[in-house]
């Protein structure tokens, strides 16, 4: 079975781009020339110069001592948390600010949950000169202040999205509506593995670093290219794509997703998609959304500002309808806690969001010592104030 | 004979088609106002599904899905309601929704309900047009059911061709590429796409819609084109209680300017 997109921008039942009209000239440009362009060896060259000496991959492939010794087996990190600017959310904007480049475009627009995106789109823009506008969910601005204030520092301008539950979701929406009403001389960078095609397969193809390079880097360390888990969190689901992108084919590494339950899968406050929700048609492709009977998309929730949307990318939907991922949830207390005790292990305080992947290693059994890798696509001084109060810190 | 086409032959120009949000302002205001426009003049009427994530929509029309949606209305209640349609409304009415609530509701299904209510067609803005192609023309074609694309000034002469083959009603020019709600500027680049549409000579009728709030905007799109559709300028009025009232008002300041 293919794992990757057809043709036609679909995988299986899912993808495809369901945008008005005013969009399918933007659509269709990009659909042209975005696999030429990242083939070109020029765009590769200088795409992978600013990975390295910008952005500082590649990131480290780190062996968790004291995570692996807790849980008897061998925990491996892939450090995404190191790039610049916090995330891996870096890796895709450096890829579109490239390709906006080619295309000439001189205004660049963007969504953001969390803000790692949004910082990640006002450091790549300031770096070219290009007007950079954020929307971001009113929500969200109030609880990622310092993201915010690191856009702003960087000369971009983010406008606050006041439809629907102020968060994620209604930001996808606003930006889209500015694509909409300019669309001659703006690229809209979305920051997930979610949209229109070609959107999804351009950004798992940025993402893609972080597989590649936790091939190399685990056969340097282990004589071995695949690990027997790959675990990463799952919004959008960009780590996640990016983390499993050269693993795909490898039928011997176990693939699994976490999303975030929120308070719990019952309890109507969750972002858990897959368990919650079914097929549909939202923000452009069609794949698994969180929506009432009569398809309206409900209003997702988790402590962290990156996990809650109610879909999640085409790609991972057909990974998911086809069993290749499995698919898990965890929720808000679970994740803080992981948070919590990898930063008492290891030193590292994650995001939020990456707190999800690591809490479901409590929920594994190993046979053996067996190899993980586990996607920390982000690091958690966004997410401070969220830990202080959660911990009366 | 099909309802819309009959619009068409009867009426060369200035053909005036008026959009509002199913259960806005009231859960149970659909058919009324429907009536009303009848009464008052309007040619055919748009009948919009409320969507959550309505992407093409501007605020006005945004916020009147929003408390449609609060109000109860779904696609189910929505052909409750129109059952009684046809016995009270004889012009054309069509459906405008965002593909999801279709394809939760079933497309089949769709479509067997919009033909027992007597809708005749349907505007999705977010179909894409090879998946109506491939699946979902023939049932549209065979329950004799419209649907109708959008063009855009940015959309090729060869999409446009390809756009007029597959129509069958009518085609919606959008008068920019923008959301809904904003004032039509006619500028020189506005009347030169107005103007290739026109040289086209496309086979099916063509109506111009986003921008159009007066007299004015109303005429001239009715220079180009065979009529005009009004929504954001007409969901604002629905926000006065006296709405009813004023309906008919609003259809003659569009059309005579008074």
């Amino acid at each position: 079975m293919s794992y990757h997109v057809n043709e036609k921008g679909y995988y299986g039942n899912f993808g495809g781009a369901y945008i008005p009209e005013m969009l399918y000239p933007n659509i269709k440009e990009l659909n042209e020339v975005y696999l030429e362009m990242i083939a070109d060896p020029k765009f590769k060259e200088e795409y992978m110069g600013l990975l390295k000496d910008y952005v500082g991959r590649p990131s480290p492939l780190y062996l968790a001592e004291r995570l692996s010794e807790k849980y008897g087996t061998t925990i491996y990190l892939k450090r995404e948390d190191l790039n610049h600017t916090g995330a891996h959310k870096i890796n895709n904007t450096v890829g579109q600010i490239l390709l906006a480049e080619r295309l000439g475009k001189k205004r660049i627009i963007a969504e953001t949950g969390a803000g790692q995106h949004g910082v990640a789109t006002a450091t790549v823009c300031a770096l070219k000169g290009l007007e950079c506008i954020v929307y971001m969910g009113e929500v969200d601005i109030e609880r990622q202040a310092p993201n915010v204030a690191r856009m702003k520092m960087m000369g971009a301008t983010v406008i606050p999205a006041l439809s629907g539950s102020r968060t994620l979701k209604d930001a996808t929406n606003e930006a889209l509506r500015d694509w909409i009403n300019n669309p001659a001389d703006t690229h809209y960078i979305i920051g997930s593995v979610v949209g229109p095609h070609p959107y999804p397969d351009m950004v798992a193809r940025f993402q893609s670093i972080i597989s590649e390079e936790t091939k190399w880097q685990l056969k340097e360390k282990t004589g071995k290219s695949n690990p027997d888990y790959v675990l990463a969190c799952v919004g959008g689901g960009s780590n996640a794509m990016g983390m499993f992108y050269h693993f795909l084919d490898d039928d011997d590494v176990k693939l699994i997703a976490v999303e975030a339950a929120g308070k719990g899968v019952e309890t109507g406050e969750s972002a858990a998609t897959t368990l919650l929700g079914k097929e549909g048609v939202l923000h452009g492709s069609r794949s698994i959304v969180m929506q009432t009977e009569d398809g309206q998309v409900v209003e997702p929730y988790s402590i962290s500002a990156g996990l809650d949307y109610p879909g999640i990318g085409p790609q991972h939907a057909h990974l998911y309808a086809s069993k290749r991922a499995e698919y898990v949830s965890i929720t808000d207390d679970e994740a803080m806690q992981a948070g919590l005790q990898l930063a008492k292990l290891e030193g590292i305080i994650p995001a939020i969001e990456s707190a999800h992947a690591f809490a479901y290693l409590d929920k594994m059994k190993f046979e053996g010592n067996e190899t993980v890798v586990v996607c920390l696509s982000g690091r958690g001084d966004k997410d401070l104030d969220t830990y202080m109060k959660y911990f009366g810190l | 004979m099909n309802r819309i086409k009959n619009v068409f032959e009867q009426k060369k120009s200035s053909v005036l088609s008026i959009f509002f949000t199913a259960g806005y302002p009231d859960l149970n205001s659909t058919v009324d106002i429907a009536e009303a426009l009848e009464k008052a003049g309007a040619d055919f009427l748009e009948i919009g599904i409320p969507y959550s994530d309505p992407l093409a929509d501007g605020p006005v029309i945004q916020n009147s899905s929003q408390k449609a949606i609060e109000n109860g209305m779904t696609v189910k209640v929505l052909f409750e309601q129109l059952k009684d349609l046809r016995k009270r409304v004889s012009i054309p009415v069509l459906l405008m929704g965002y593909v999801n609530p279709v394809l939760q509701y079933g497309v089949e299904r769709f479509c067997s309900s919009c033909v027992e209510v007597g809708v005749d067609g349907l505007i999705v803005p977010d179909l894409p047009m090879y998946e109506y192609e491939e699946m979902y023309r023939s049932c549209f074609e065979s329950k004799g059911l419209s649907n109708i694309f959008l063009i855009t000034p940015h959309t090729s002469d060869e999409r446009i061709r390809k756009i007029d083959e597959l129509s069958n009603g009518f085609i919606y020019l959008l008068s920019s590429s923008s959301t809904t709600g904003k004032n039509l500027a006619v500028s020189a680049g506005t009347e030169d796409y107005f103007g290739r549409i026109k040289n086209m000579k496309l086979r099916n009728p063509t109506m111009i819609g986003f921008g159009i709030s007066d007299n004015k905007s109303f005429s001239k799109a009715s220079e180009y084109a065979n009529g005009a559709i009004v929504g954001s300028a007409f969901v604002r009025l629905l926000d006065s209680e006296d709405y009813m009232d004023k309906i008919p008002g609003f259809i003659q300041s569009l059309k005579n300017g008074q």
